[in-house]
C-alpha cells in the first residue's frame, strides 16, 4: 500500500491543489489498486483508459486554472447510472449490451466537477437487495474478514461500497431506495449518506421505486462526502422531483461545534433480539454526542414497526410499473416468441432474476384491481403516518441518532432462502426513503467479531447540514481507524 | 385472502413474465408469506388520514408546452435488438 492510496479524498485534493501530484499519477495508483482488488468481484465495467484520459484532461485544466470541485478525483460509479457510451447493466442480464446514447444528471454533473471514471460497480440486480448477492454478475466480497467465510458488502449499493473501502476508488455513487446506501456503508466500515428526496436528480438513473429512489456520495469521511454531494447536487429540470433551491457548501458546514443541538434517541429504534453490540454503540454514540455539547432526548416515533411492511407494498408496486419498460424491443436482452406477448413473457422470465421477478409480481399483485386500496392505498396512508412521526420529532430535535443496521456483514449465501429476513437489515433506514428525509451512515466501531458497524443520523428535508455538522463531530469521537484484513494483506 | 397458484398464474400473465407450471406452487408460497407479512398494516387506524402521493410540499413544476429535443431516432433505436429504417422490429402482432 503506498502512501497516496491512504488520502482522504479531500486530502488529496489539497495535495493537488499544491501541485504534490497529479491527477495522472493519483489515477494510475488507483487503476492498479483496482486491478489488485479484482477478486472482490466490484467493477462490472472497468473504464480504466478512460480514466487515464479523464486525469490528462483534469490536469490539462488545473494548468489553466480551472478546478471543479472532484478535480481529478478518480471515481466508482455504480451500474445504476446511464454513462454514455459505457455499458450500464444495472447488474442484470435484461440489460446486456445496452450502452446508453445519453448520460445521467449526477454523473454528467461529476464529470462537470472534474471527476475521473474508474468504472461501473455491481450491484443487487436493478438495486434489489441488501447483500449484492442478486446481480447477475455474480457477488461482491466485502474487503472485511475475520474467519475464514467471505462476506457480504451490503446492498445494494455493495460494489461501490467495496471500491471505497479497498482503496479501488477516492469516492463512488450509489442509490438508496430503502437503505441501499448506507448498509453497506455500514458493512465496509465507510461514510454513505442518502440526501434529501429531490436534492439529485433521478434523470439518467435507472429506475427501482421512483418515489424512494435517491442518489447520494460514499466515501471515507464525512467531509469527502460532503465534497462529493456538492459536486453531484443540483435542480435539473429534467427531474420534475428535482429540488429547485441552492446546494449548499456542505463542507463549510462542519463547524466542528454541536453545542446546544439537539439530538432524538427513538425508543422505537431499540428492536427484540437485537445484539447487545448494536445497543452498546448505540449508547456509545449518544454518550459522544452529549460530551460534545450536545443534548440528547429521548423521543418517539410510533409508526416505525409499520415501516418495512409499507415499503414492501410502495417498492414492489413502483418497480413492477417501472421494470415494464423491459421488454425486449428497445433494450438488452431478447427472447423470440411466436407473439408479441410470448416475446414479453420469455424475454422477462430469461432476463430478470428470481427476486426481481417476486417483487415485480408482488407489485402487480397489490396494484392489481381489487386489491389497489387495500394494500398500495393502504400503505400511502401509512407512509403519510410516517412522515407525520417524523414532522413532530423535528419540531422539537435538530438531528435523530440511530443504528444504521441491525447487524455487522453477514456470510456470501446466508439468509437468501429467507426474504423477510433479508428486508429487516433495512429496519432502520426504510422510514427516512418513506418519509424522504436525509440520512447518513457514519462508521462508529467494531462488532465483537472485529466487524464495522455505523450509525446513523437522520435530518430535516433539505437540512443535510446539520447532517455533516454533527456526522463531523461524530466521526472524530468515534476516532474509527481500523483497517479491513484485505487491504492488510 | 391467501395467494394460490391460479392467482399468481394471473398476475404473472399480467406482468408478462413466463412462470414455468412446475415453479408456481413455491413462487405462491414465497409470495404468500410476503403479503401475509405485510398484512399488518390493517392493524393501523388510517381513518381520515389522505395518502401519501408526493414526498415534501413542493407544487408540481410546470413548463412551456415545447418541444426541447427531438430529431433523435437514431440514439432511441440504437439500443434496439432488432430495428429497421428507424423502426422497432416486433413478432407480428396483426394477422
Amino acid at each position: 500500500m503506498t502512501d497516496i492510496l491512504d488520502l482522504s479524498l479531500a486530502g488529496a485534493r489539497d495535495a493537488m491543489a499544491n501541485g504534490q501530484f497529479t491527477s495522472l499519477e493519483l489515477t494510475d495508483a488507483y487503476i492498479s489498486q483496482a486491478e489488485k482488488a479484482r477478486d472482490l468481484n466490484i467493477f462490472i465495467t472497468e473504464t480504466f483508459e478512460r480514466a487515464r484520459d479523464d486525469a490528462k484532461a483534469s490536469d490539462a485544466r488545473r494548468e489553466k486554472g480551472e478546478v471543479g470541485l472532484v478535480e481529478g478525483i478518480p471515481l466508482a460509479i455504480k451500474d445504476l447510472f446511464c454513462t454514455r457510451g459505457v455499458l450500464t447493466t444495472a447488474a442484470s442480464h435484461i440489460l446486456d449490451g445496452f450502452k446508453p446514447t445519453y448520460e445521467s444528471t449526477v454523473t454528467a454533473n461529476l464529470w462537470k466537477h472534474g471527476g475521473v471514471m474508474m468504472g461501473k460497480t455491481n450491484l443487487d440486480e436493478f438495486a434489489m437487495g441488501s447483500s449484492n448477492m442478486t446481480s447477475h454478475y455474480g457477488g461482491v466480497r466485502n474487503p472485511w474478514k475475520v474467519d475464514d467465510r467471505d462476506l457480504v458488502p451490503g446492498g445494494s449499493s455493495g460494489g461501490s461500497a467495496s471500491a471505497v473501502a479497498s482503496h479501488a476508488a477516492l469516492g463512488a455513487t450509489g442509490t438508496d431506495t430503502g437503505g441501499s446506501i448506507r448498509q453497506p456503508a455500514s458493512f465496509c466500515g465507510i461514510v454513505g449518506i442518502k440526501p434529501t428526496y429531490g436534492r439529485c436528480s433521478r434523470w439518467g438513473t435507472v429506475a427501482f421505486a421512483s418515489s424512494l429512489d435517491q442518489a447520494g456520495p460514499m466515501t471515507r469521511t464525512v467531509r469527502d462526502a460532503a465534497i462529493m454531494l456538492r459536486a453531484m447536487a443540483g435542480h435539473d429540470p429534467k427531474d420534475a422531483t428535482s429540488d429547485e433551491r441552492a446546494i449548499p457548501d456542505f463542507e463549510a458546514a462542519m463547524t466542528g461545534d454541536i453545542r446546544g443541538l439537539k439530538i432524538g434517541i427513538p425508543k422505537e429504534y431499540t428492536l427484540d433480539g437485537m445484539p447487545d453490540e448494536i445497543a452498546k454503540l448505540w449508547a456509545q454514540g449518544r454518550q459522544w454526542l452529549t460530551d460534545a455539547g450536545a443534548e440528547c432526548v429521548d423521543i418517539s416515533l410510533p409508526h416505525t414497526k409499520y415501516a418495512l411492511p409499507a415499503y414492501y407494498i410502495v417498492a414492489p408496486a413502483e418497480a413492477s410499473s417501472n421494470l415494464a419498460r423491459y421488454d425486449g424491443v428497445r433494450y438488452g436482452l431478447r427472447v423470440e416468441g411466436d407473439s408479441l406477448d410470448e416475446m414479453y413473457a420469455k424475454t422477462r422470465a430469461a432476463g430478470f432474476g428470481d427476486e426481481v421477478q417476486r417483487r415485480v409480481l408482488i407489485g402487480t399483485y397489490v396494484l392489481s384491481a381489487g386489491y389497489y386500496d387495500a394494500y398500495y392505498i393502504k400503505a400511502q396512508k401509512v407512509r403519510a403516518l410516517i412522515a407525520r412521526d417524523f414532522d413532530a420529532a423535528f419540531a422539537k430535535v435538530d438531528s435523530i441518532l440511530t443504528p444504521t443496521a441491525p447487524n455487522a456483514a453477514f456470510g456470501m449465501g446466508e439468509r437468501m432462502d429467507d426474504p423477510i429476513r433479508m428486508f429487516l437489515n433495512d429496519v432502520f433506514t426504510v422510514p427516512a426513503n418513506l418519509a424522504g428525509n436525509p440520512g447518513m451512515s457514519v462508521p462508529a466501531g467494531l462488532s465483537a467479531d472485529g466487524l464495522p458497524l455505523g450509525l446513523q443520523l437522520l435530518g430535516r428535508p433539505f437540512d443535510e447540514e446539520t447532517l455533516f455538522r454533527v456526522g463531523g463531530v461524530l466521526e472524530e469521537a468515534a476516532a474509527f481507524t481500523a483497517k479491513p484484513s484485505w487491504l492488510e494483506d | 385472502m391467501s395467494l394460490d397458484r391460479e392467482t399468481v398464474s394471473r398476475i404473472a400473465f399480467l406482468a408478462r413474465i413466463d412462470v414455468p407450471d412446475e415453479r408456481l406452487d413455491a413462487l405462491a408460497g414465497e409470495l404468500d408469506g410476503i403479503i401475509a407479512w405485510v398484512e399488518q398494516l390493517s392493524e393501523v387506524d388510517t381513518d381520515n388520514v389522505e395518502p401519501m402521493t408526493r414526498v415534501g410540499n413542493r407544487k408540481m413544476p410546470m413548463r412551456d408546452d415545447v418541444v426541447t429535443d427531438g430529431e433523435i431516432q437514431a440514439d432511441v433505436t440504437a439500443n434496439a435488438p432488432e430495428s429497421r429504417d428507424g423502426f422497432y422490429l416486433v413478432p407480428k402482432v396483426v394477422e
